[in-house]
């Protein structure tokens, strides 16, 4: 069972969401003073040379500071302001063949040290278990390197009470144009992670993520019934800036059904159309079950790219190392062996990505210090290669890591994370409204709603936030009570457009969890707006009493 | 780190209170100690253990509220916390909901402390994997598991004379059983703040068997079927119904329990009349904490379902005042009443069905009527006249469990079962149930 600290934000039990959090809550100028590289490279090398001392063949020191800010606001009342940090040491060490890790907050040299010997005693410890030595890929020494998440304005810098004002004017829109009630929080997360290894390498970065999701709920009494509506805009790997929206930054939905975000969001006026289409939901048309060509918006297909194709070619999932609580997967090492495992349709293709620009999973170097890359999971419909860690390189023929070690915190140990995985634009020109025309009878489907998806990652059932029925290649009505359900090679296979790079856009997950005890990480994927022909249409609605 | 006493947090929270020049002041001591052990591939892959211990101090002046926390408990840290809550509370907008600190309360204790879990160390914990690893090697299997165990103290006071301070120990064990092939897998569960409830035998063989009698699995096509839910397929499903047991969402018009035309379904019978679920924090299997660590509101036992009928709901206390009844303690546990059926007599008593050992992935389809969604997931079998025929595939289900509780047939014994992603523990019988919908066919092993 999950033992991480979740905070309670926001009053009552209704407005309350659980979150996870690391460490304490502090005030907010406390936020802004970093620890001084000097004082961490010479923890880092004491760190090291303890352990190389207590007969470690490698070891890499990992000195974080991770700050978050959460604001949380219920329609014109401002719930909580919390902030929080926490700093610390992990030191993570292999000897006789085997792994160790030992965390400590205390940031003196005599702690780290001792950390460092602990990590080292576990080792040899949980050597006597091992049948086969950890096995790293190689890695070169990078010396002593810098890299931030490239942001013009730090969130750090803004007044709380400028954030509080922007999302009760968020609200105040949403109320007006038709909600019953309205929500709207500001999750800003800034981690400072100084990395150092045996290798040679003392990497110092400083991340910045923000994510703004609101909610719209319309009631009607009369009828007891009731809707809501979520936000559609992206979590980011921004700075504040992504506040201050210009025109190019919006995109129109095919039919103009919604304003969708790239690069900048305009949070009142989506509060706006969130509070009118939740209104519109209460009577939109309940679907007529069965097969329909579904028209998927990048904000939509974005979680089911997570669930159905991040997650299977995870190689630890692979192997059976989260058997026990995430799963196993259907991408065995068999069928990638085969070098013709169908994944999906030919103009299918899906790349591994810890580079692009603006994204949740961006960095330069990985948890262990391994340059940030890009690399094809899925070429042309077949996969071609997992996502891998440095001691998971040599199990499927690599020279060199994916770049996929992560943790979440100093005081868990680093293991494989879903890079961003996004699929690759189509090569033809193609927009959203084109694509439309061509489909008979269809659903286009926008946001990210329910979601659930086997622990092997066949069987899946996708909602969203809007559904617009397509008729004779025109949109048309809003629908309602619409989940698809599909198996995840026949859905892949069954994917037959995908418009071009002009459409092509990252949405994320902030939250994804993964191992015992559990560790988040957030990771953003891009997609165009994609087609995928006869998939079948569940109705959801039911009646109660 | 040692676990504080009762003398040294009360001490904590004396002087806390003493620092404070706001309206009203609220002190919370938390400290735990965690221990695990994570195994796959049939070997250890990471063990640990984390100490935490914190102070969180939050004041209000008028309507303004700051909180602060601190992990250091010299006399300076301490005041130091206080003046960073008042100062983030000066600072903090004025919340036209704040509710003042509750009045005194009185905390009868509940038994949530086993000196036996707390004594568990590294060797129980590796021989509790060490056990399962070794027995699936005997039969060929591969095991994948985690074991943890917790001892905690809680302590709390406010300027209103409010004082409370409670020690306790749970542990938590979840093993996951897989054939070679990858064509059969079993799993269990177990929870208990008492270790001497615990057998890493009997769990693991449970796993076991059930991985055994998995393999080759036959297609049933989809439909609805009378299912046999042992306890871990419904947990989830009850906690996600009962998380929305709230006056306020209710009134309001977007709960369930909303009727047409504002009203709610507070005495209605919703359910059958078999059904009844309670909260209790001094029921010896599942004891909690004898307050509402949010609020600090003293637990008493709330009968949610009776006979069938919503018989309560949650109040905070800001809805509780608008409306004008008491607020309410928000429950830790979950009890649903059974019989003295064990879960093999439920089998032996039905004619065809489906034996569900659990459900994974559940997620919220439709809020209006708690549609839920998820899968079976290791260990699902046909059963035809009493007995197990034969494995068969997963299936992915599309049901409300206002439903699931309306077509009870028949109820077997209550067992203790963890909370993993809804926060209670709870105490619940495996229960056959008609006409459970299950909507398609997973190939998930």
């Amino acid at each position: 069972m999950e033992r991480r600290t979740f905070l309670k934000i926001g009053a009552g039990t209704a407005g309350t969401m659980l979150v996870p959090v690391f460490g304490n809550a502090i005030a907010a100028e406390e936020l802004l003073n970093p620890l001084a590289l000097s004082f961490k490279k010479s923890l880092a090398d004491t760190a090291m040379d303890a352990a190389k001392k207590a007969g470690a063949s490698y070891c890499d020191v990992r000195i974080g500071r991770y700050l978050n800010q959460y604001i949380t606001t219920r329609d014109l009342n401002v719930e909580s302001v919390t902030n929080t940090e926490s700093t610390g040491i992990g030191v993570r060490v292999i000897a006789a063949g085997a792994y160790g890790f030992a965390a400590t907050n205390t940031l003196t040299p005599d702690a780290v040290a001792g950390a460092a010997r602990q990590a080292v005693a576990i080792a040899k410890a949980n050597a006597k278990l091992q049948t086969e030595p950890v096995q790293l890929a190689p890695v070169k020494g990078v010396g002593e390197v810098a890299w931030a998440t490239p942001i013009k304005r730090d969130w750090r810098t803004v007044p709380v009470k400028d954030k509080a004002d922007m999302l009760i004017a968020a609200n105040k829109a949403g109320l007006a144009a038709g909600a019953s009630f309205m929500t709207a929080n500001l999750f800003q997360v800034n981690q400072q992670k100084y990395f150092a290894s045996t290798d040679g390498s003392y990497i110092d970065q400083d991340i910045h993520r923000l994510w703004a999701p609101i909610n719209a709920t319309a009631v009607d009494k009369a009828t007891g019934k009731f809707r809501s509506r979520a936000g559609l805009a992206p979590p980011v790997g921004m700075g504040y800036e992504y506040f201050d929206v210009k025109p190019e930054h919006k995109v129109r939905a095919a039919g103009g059904v919604a304003t969708l975000y790239k690069g900048g969001y305009d949070i009142v006026e989506e509060a706006k159309n969130a509070g009118r289409q939740a209104r519109e939901k209460l009577t939109a048309r309940s679907v007529d079950p069965g097969k329909y060509d579904l028209v998927l918006a990048p904000e939509n297909l974005f979680l089911t790219i997570h669930e159905s194709v991040g997650h299977p070619t995870e190689l630890d999932r692979v192997l059976g190392y989260e058997a026990n609580y995430a799963g196993t997967s259907f991408c065995t090492l068999d069928k990638w062996e085969s070098k013709h495992f169908n994944f999906g349709s030919k103009i299918v293709n899906f790349t591994g990505d810890k580079t692009a620009p603006g994204s949740l999973g961006a960095v330069a170097y990985d948890d262990e210090g391994v340059p940030a890359k890009r690399w094809d999971i899925i070429r042309d419909g077949i996969l071609v290669n997992y996502q891998a860690t440095r001691d998971q390189a040599h199990i499927i023929g690599e020279k060199e890591s994916h770049g996929c070690s992560y943790a979440d915190s100093w005081s868990n140990v680093q293991f494989q994370r879903m890079p961003n995985v996004s699929l690759v634009p189509g090569k033809q020109r193609l927009t959203p409204d084109e694509m439309v025309k061509d489909v008979k009878k269809g659903i286009y489907i926008l946001g990210r709603g329910s979601y659930s998806i086997d622990q092997q990652r066949y069987n899946f059932q996708f909602g969203g936030q809007l559904y617009f029925e397509i008729k004779d290649g025109k949109i048309g009505q809003m629908l309602e009570d619409v989940a698809y359900q599909s198996n995840t090679q026949d859905f892949w296979n069954a994917c037959t457009a995908i418009c071009d790079e002009r459409d092509w856009r990252m949405s994320g997950s902030f939250f994804d969890g993964k191992g015992q005890p559990s560790q988040v990480s957030a990771v953003s994927h891009g997609t165009s707006t994609t087609r995928f022909n006869g998939i079948n249409v569940i109705n959801t609605g039911r009646k109660i009493g | 780190m040692t676990i504080l006493t009762q003398e040294q947090t009360k001490h904590i929270t004396d002087r806390v209170l003493s620092f404070s020049k706001a309206d009203e002041c609220i002190v919370t001591v938390s400290g735990s100690r965690n221990g695990n052990i994570r195994f796959a591939r049939n070997q250890v892959s990471t063990a640990g253990l984390a100490d935490d211990t914190n102070i969180s101090v939050t004041v209000a002046f008028g309507k303004r509220q700051g909180t602060a926390t601190i992990n250091e408990f010299d006399d300076k840290s301490l005041e130091k916390v206080v003046r960073r809550a008042e100062d983030l509370a000066r600072l903090a907008p004025e919340n036209p909901e704040f509710m003042p600190a509750v009045s005194k309360q009185e905390y009868k204790a509940s038994n949530t402390f086993n000196a036996k879990t707390a004594a568990i160390d590294p060797d129980f914990r590796a021989q509790t994997a060490a056990y399962a690893i070794e027995a699936c090697k005997k039969n060929k299997l591969v095991a994948a598991g985690f074991f943890t165990d917790g001892n905690s103290i809680s302590s709390v006071a406010n300027s209103n004379g409010v004082y409370g301070h409670q020690q306790q120990t749970s542990l938590d064990f979840t093993c996951t059983v897989r054939t070679e092939d990858g064509r059969g897998s079993g799993w269990v569960k177990r929870s208990a703040s008492d270790a001497n409830k615990f057998d890493a035998r009997e769990a693991a063989d449970v796993a076991i068997e059930k991985a055994l009698r998995s393999v080759d699995a036959k297609a049933l096509e989809p439909g609805r079927y009378t299912v046999i839910l042992e306890p871990a397929a419904t947990s989830e499903l009850l906690g996600y119904m009962l998380f929305g047991f709230d006056a306020r969402q209710t009134d309001e018009g977007r709960s369930f329990l909303s009727k047409k035309g504002g009203a709610s379904r507070l005495g209605d019978k919703l359910f059958d009349q078999q059904v009844n679920i309670w909260a209790d924090p001094w029921n010896p299997d599942v004891p909690v904490l004898p307050w509402d660590t949010e609020n600090l509101i003293a637990r008493k036992r709330m009968d949610l379902i009776k006979d069938g009928k919503v018989n309560a709901l949650n109040y905070s206390q800001y809805w509780a005042k608008k409306k004008g009844v008491l607020a309410t303690a928000t429950p830790g546990n979950i009890i649903m009443a059974g019989t003295d059926k064990s879960t093999a007599e439920l089998i032996a008593n039905t004619k065809k069905g489906v034996l569900v050992t659990r459900t994974w992935y559940i997620r919220m389809v439709d809020p209006q009527s708690v549609l839920l969604t998820g899968l079976t997931r290791d260990g699902t079998f046909y059963i035809e006249n009493g007995k197990i025929k034969y494995p068969i595939k997963n299936f992915r289900f599309n049901e409300s469990p206002v439903t699931m509780l309306n077509n009870i047939e028949e109820i077997g014994k209550p067992v203790v079962i963890g909370g993993d992603e809804v926060p209670f523990q709870m105490l619940i019988p495996p229960m056959k149930v008609r006409d459970f919908n299950f909507t398609s066919l997973s190939d998930a092993v």
